[in-house]
Order: structure tokens, then sequence, then C-alpha cells
């Protein structure tokens, strides 16, 4: 079993909500990213989504486009990112790792050197923006050939046709783009994002990640209550921006956030 | 709308060219494709769609476009005949409307109310905002902030027509940037948007759609060709940004083993000095803007700035029908400087008196090449796929004269 199945068979046991947090490796330094991945996993994150920056983010808002932008600035690289992961992996082999990224960094690495090279550094799972079912077998064979799952994402235009294909195609979890969107964008609707997920649960026995728009304690919990997981991302990348002077305020911030939200999925009612 | 096509029937029913092509995109944008892959399928072979189709390419466009034998300039290079095919003199000045013309067509039956468009030089943007006024939709167009500069001709031409332009500060400020931007906005108002994409790439049906409405470059040059010299051509010559002006006018010859089919990359600043334009003679095939190609890129998959004297070409990928056929070897891409451009710009207007846009000047360069080693009684058409006007400001300031 997976890293990742194997953590949320644990939760699904225990009824605990799995919080995943977002940074963009690299982001503002690459020095920053893995003590703040373990500053993470302190404030409460039972799972690690790390961005590989992209020159051409077409799926991201603003605030994740910057991020990258950041990163690249100093050449940050899959290569790079993978580094990052077998550093956090040298002091914490509990946490899964899942990388979020582009299909064009894969594609020149090649699908079999990458495979390789996450397995190596201790990636748990894949989640490429721009590769999805249609296209995606090759990647996805040869990912779980070494033992690392490929995530695909829905959104709430998803049929049910295409719930059914990524639950054959897809494990480790399902993820749900709660809004039509970019990265960072709107606002959500929890009672459409219930609705859907009566579809999305009747379709597949994977665990389901919610994210896009999550940006306070009180919409985790309300999202929690649905999924088996929350995603926050832009929320988090904002503190690094706003404090590009001062990294330690950054990974302050980013960790009292982590911390409200982590209370609020864990508290009853 | 397909023709001569007897061995080649690419793409697949997926939309891959070989590797090439496909369906790289966000999920939240599948249903949109499907869906536009669905109206595609129907009205392509719907005869009232078609004749629509034919009515507002005669009278609004102005089709078909001449095939004119520039025959002081054939004297002159020596060699060929040389015929331009004279898209220049399309409404708007460019190849591009016969694209947003038939894409605008699906967008009304499909029920879609607002269209977003990106542009490089402004040309497609121009084309784009001009369908838009005709049918009373809303438009908005992006454009790479440093575009915005060097076209602002254009800029205030689609404002004219009532288009929202927005200059898009992301990335390099080009045209792949004016890209992302528009992906971003349809994935957002995916329910209520048409994507028209303003060259032959992009996730499928993209690339066969617009080569399809872009196709009759070909299927006129061909006829006009039979009619005026009595057979085919030998060689056919057109620039490439994103590849559109050219498949156009290739796709009607691809069976026509004998014609040579010869598509003209920007060569920017050279392609020794990595500042250029020209992912099929220098690139390598990756991913971007939802289909696999060839692309300009860095070792670790980074897309990178690409150069050219001209907007429109200024693009790090290509549309995938040309990546396939220079693997089968059926099409030859070549490249064009800066330099060579402003060359070919100034010997079109001085030996025929007409003024090409600087992406056209970049086919006509290679005619001054080409030409001369091509025999007499073999016949060159060129595509000339837009007039110059937008490049007055762009040519003034290089050449030191205010204008
Ligand atoms: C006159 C003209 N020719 C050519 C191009 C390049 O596009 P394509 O390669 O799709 O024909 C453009 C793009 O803006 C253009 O305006």
């Amino acid at each position: 079993m997976s890293r990742l199945a194997s953590t949320f068979a644990e939760f699904k046991q225990s009824g605990h909500k799995a919080l995943i947090p977002f940074i963009t490796a690299g982001d503002p330094s690459r020095e920053f990213t893995v003590p703040m991945m373990h500053a993470m996993v302190e404030a409460g994150a039972d799972i690690i989504e790390l961005g590989v920056p992209f020159s051409d983010p077409m799926a991201d808002g603003p605030v994740i486009q910057r991020a990258s932008e950041r990163a690249l600035a100093h050449k940050m690289s899959l290569r790079h990112t993978l580094e990052v992961v077998s550093e956090f992996r040298s002091s914490n082999q509990n946490t899964p790792v899942v990388l979020m990224g582009y299909a064009n960094p894969i594609e020149a690495m090649g699908y079999e050197n990458f495979a390789q090279a996450a397995e190596n550094a201790g990636v748990d799972g894949v989640l490429t923006v721009d590769l999805p079912p249609e296209e995606a077998s090759e990647c996805a064979t040869l990912l779980k050939a070494h033992n690392i799952d490929q995530i695909f994402l829905l959104a709430p235009n998803s049929n049910i046709d295409r719930i059914k294909k990524m639950d054959a195609l897809g494990s480790g979890f399902l993820y749900y783009v709660s809004v039509k969107g970019v990265t960072g964008a709107g606002h959500l609707d929890t009672g459409d994002v219930k609705r859907k997920l009566t579809d999305i649960r009747a379709n597949t026995q994977l665990p389901v990640g919610i994210g896009f728009g999550i940006k306070d304690a009180e919409t985790a919990k309300v999202i929690a209550n649905l999924g088996d997981a929350v995603v926050v991302g832009s929320a988090l990348i904002s503190k690094i921006e706003e404090n590009l002077d001062s990294p330690e305020q950054a990974k302050q911030e980013i960790t009292e956030l982590l911390k409200s939200m982590r209370l609020a999925m864990d508290s009853q009612g | 709308m397909t023709e001569t096509t007897n061995s080649y029937d690419m793409p697949d029913e997926r939309g891959h060219f070989g590797p090439y092509g496909g369906l790289f995109i966000a999920e939240t944008l599948i249903p949109a494709v499907e869906e536009l892959d669905e109206a595609y399928q129907k009205y392509m072979t719907d005869p009232e769609f078609m004749a629509e189709l034919d009515k507002d390419f005669q009278h609004y466009v102005g089709r078909p476009s001449p095939l004119y034998h520039a025959e002081r300039w054939t004297r002159e290079l020596g060699g060929a005949q040389i015929y331009l095919k004279r898209e220049d003199l399309n409404h708007t000045g460019a190849h591009k409307i016969n694209n947003t013309i038939g894409q605008i067509l699906l967008a009304k039956r499909m029920g879609k109310k607002r269209i977003i468009a990106e542009t490089g030089a402004g040309q497609h943007g121009v084309a784009t905002a001009t369908v838009c006024a005709r049918l009373g939709l809303e438009c908005v167009v992006y454009m790479g902030a440093v575009d915005v500069v060097r076209q602002k001709l254009n800029v205030y031409r689609m404002q004219l027509l009532g288009a929202k332009v927005v200059a898009v500060e992301s990335g390099s400020k080009t045209l792949k940037d004016a890209l992302n931007e528009a992906i971003r906005d349809w994935v957002t108002n995916v329910d209520t948007t048409f994507y028209i994409i303003g060259t032959a790439a992009g996730p499928a049906p993209y690339p066969a759609m617009v080569r399809d409405f872009q196709s009759i470059i070909g299927r006129e040059a061909k006829q006009q060709c039979l009619a005026q010299a009595g057979k085919l051509p030998d060689a056919l010559l057109a620039c490439i940004g994103g590849g559109s002006n050219a498949i156009g006018l290739f796709y009607p010859f691809i069976d026509d083993a004998d014609v040579r089919m010869i598509g003209v990359e920007a060569a920017g600043d050279g392609i020794e000095t990595g500042r250029h334009s020209a992912p099929l003679c220098a690139g390598r095939p990756g991913i971007l803007h939802g289909n696999r190609t060839y692309l300009m890129e860095g070792d670790d998959g980074e897309i990178i700035e690409t150069h050219s004297i001209s907007a429109g070409l200024d693009y790090p990928g290509v549309g995938p029908e040309h990546a396939w056929l220079k693997d089968i070897g059926r099409a030859e891409y070549v490249s064009i400087t800066d330099d060579e451009a402003v060359e070919g710009f100034h010997a079109l207007t001085k030996m025929e008196g007409i003024i090409p846009a600087l992406e056209s000047s970049h086919a006509m360069a290679y005619t001054l090449k080409l030409a001369p080693t091509m025999k007499q009684d073999e016949i060159l058409i060129v595509n000339l796929s837009g007039r110059g006007d937008k490049d007055m400001h762009t040519m003034a300031e290089r050449e030191g004269i205010k204008i």
C-alpha cells in the first residue's frame, strides 16, 4: 500500500480529516522550503503538497503565479524540487508528499526517469494539472510501477463518466476543485460542493480532497465535514508574499493559520 | 470542407497527429472542448452552416483573394514564377479573419454570448473584435503588454470595434502569456464563454478546426493556379507563428507529393544567439497550451523567452500538425532573421508596390533565397498572409524615422 493510501486508511478509521497545505518549492528561497515543510507538519499538516515551479502556470491565479516566478528567478526546477523532498524525507518518513505542477517539466525529464527519481526522493503522489485521464495512462502506469499515486483533479462540471474514469486510473485520492476558476479564485459555495460530493462518493471509494478557495479556519471546518481532506494554498502563499523581507515572519504566520484550521477542523459541532 | 485527403487523414479521433496534438488541459475545460468538438463535427458537414460560411467569405471577407503573378519580382529574381496569395486583401488585412468568421458562426450556433481571444500582432484580436461587433457579442482580447506597445494601432482598432483589450503583465508579456491569461479566463467563465484561438494550436479540436477554416486559402490557390498556369505549383511558402496561414495553404496540397511545402520560422537575432522564435528549427517536443508539439524550452522544461521583430511570430510553440509534417518529412522548415525579414519587406514593397506585414515578410525574405534556385518554368506560391499597415511604427522606429 502506498504511503498516501495507508495514511487515508488510518484516518478513515479514526475519523480524522487531513489538512494539506500547498506551497511552491523554492519560494521565496530554496532554503526556506524544507524547514517550512517540517513546521507545517508540526502545526497539524497531514500531507504536504509541493508546487513545482513552471514558467506558464495556466491554471493558477496571481498569487501562485508570482510564487512560481519568485522560485524560477533563482532557477528552481523539478530536479531541485525532488532534492527538497529528499532532504525533507531524511528526517520525516511518515508525512506523504504530493507534487503538483504541469506536464512539461516531467516530459522534459522523461516519464520513466521522473518516476524513478521521484520514488528515490520519497514522493508519494503526483498531480499534473494539464494531464487529464485522456493523456495520462502512460504516466500513471509508470508512476504506479514506482509506488507513486497519480492524483486527478475533478471539477464542478465533471460528469459521472469522468468521475468513473478517474476512479479507474487514479489512486491515493481524488482532488475536487471546488470552483470553476484558477487557484486562489473567488468564493466557494459549500452547498454546491455538498451536492457534487454526493455524485463523487457514489462513483468512487477513493478519498476526496477539496481545494481552491479555502482561505480561513471557518471554511476549512465546513469543507472538512464534506470531504476527507482540505487543501489550502494561496492563503498560505500570500503570507510569504506579504513578508518577503522576513521569511521568519512568513513562517510564523503560515503555521498560525494552519493551527487555527487544524483546531477548527478537529472541533465538534 | 475537406478534399483531396485521399491518404492523409490526420488527426486521429482524439486529436493526435502522431505523438503531437492531443488534449493537455485542466479538467474544468474538458466539458468545454467536448461541447466544441461536437459542434465542430456536426456543423462542418452541415450544408446550411457551410453555405452561411461561404456567403460570409464572399461578401464580408472579400473572397476569393487573388492569386497574383508577381511578374516584376519574378524577372528581378530570375528563377521561379512567383505567385502571391493575397490574404492581405481580406477584410481586416490578414488571413486571421478566415478563422474568426468560422469560429464565431460556431459560437452563435452554440449560444455563446461572450467571446475571448489572445493576440500577438493584434491581427487576430482585430479579426475577432470585428466579427463580434458584427454579431453584437461581448469581446475580451488578451494581449501581452510588450505587444500592446509595439502594435498600438491595432489596440486602438480593437477598442473602436468595442472590444476590451487586457494588457497581460505576467511572464514575458508577449503572445504566450496572452494565451495563458485567456486560458485562465476560459476556466473561470467556461459556461458562457467561447474562446476563439487564433492559430492552428491549442487543445483538440482547435488545431484541426482552425486548419479547416483556413484551408480555404489552399483550396482557392490550387484552383487559381490550375486556371492561370495550367498546372499545380512546385513549391508553397508561408511564414509560421502558430502555423495557421501555412497549414491553410498547405493542407489541400498534402496528397500532391510533388508540391514542396516550406514553412518559414522567425530566427530573430539569429538561431545561434538563442534569441529567436523557431521551435521547429531549433526546439524539441514538449507540452504547452493544450498540445504536444515542438517548443522552445530550457533543460528543465521551462518555456524560454522568444524574440522576433514580428509580434505575430513571437511564440515558443507551433501548431502540432507542423510538428508531424516535419517528422514525416512532408514539409520543410527554415528560418529567417529580423534583418532578412526587413529586407524581404522592402523588396516586395519596392518591386510590386505591396507592403507586407512583418510576419509575411519572413516568407518574402525566403522567396529572395529560394526563387533564384528554381527553374523559370517552375511555380512558387508565397502566402502573403497580411498587409503591413500595422507595422509602420516598428519599421519607422527601426530606421530612425519619426512619424
Ligand atoms: C499577418 C500575419 N501573418 C502570420 C501570422 C502568424 O500566425 P500563423 O502562423 O498562425 O499564420 C500572424 C499572426 O498574428 C499575422 O498577423
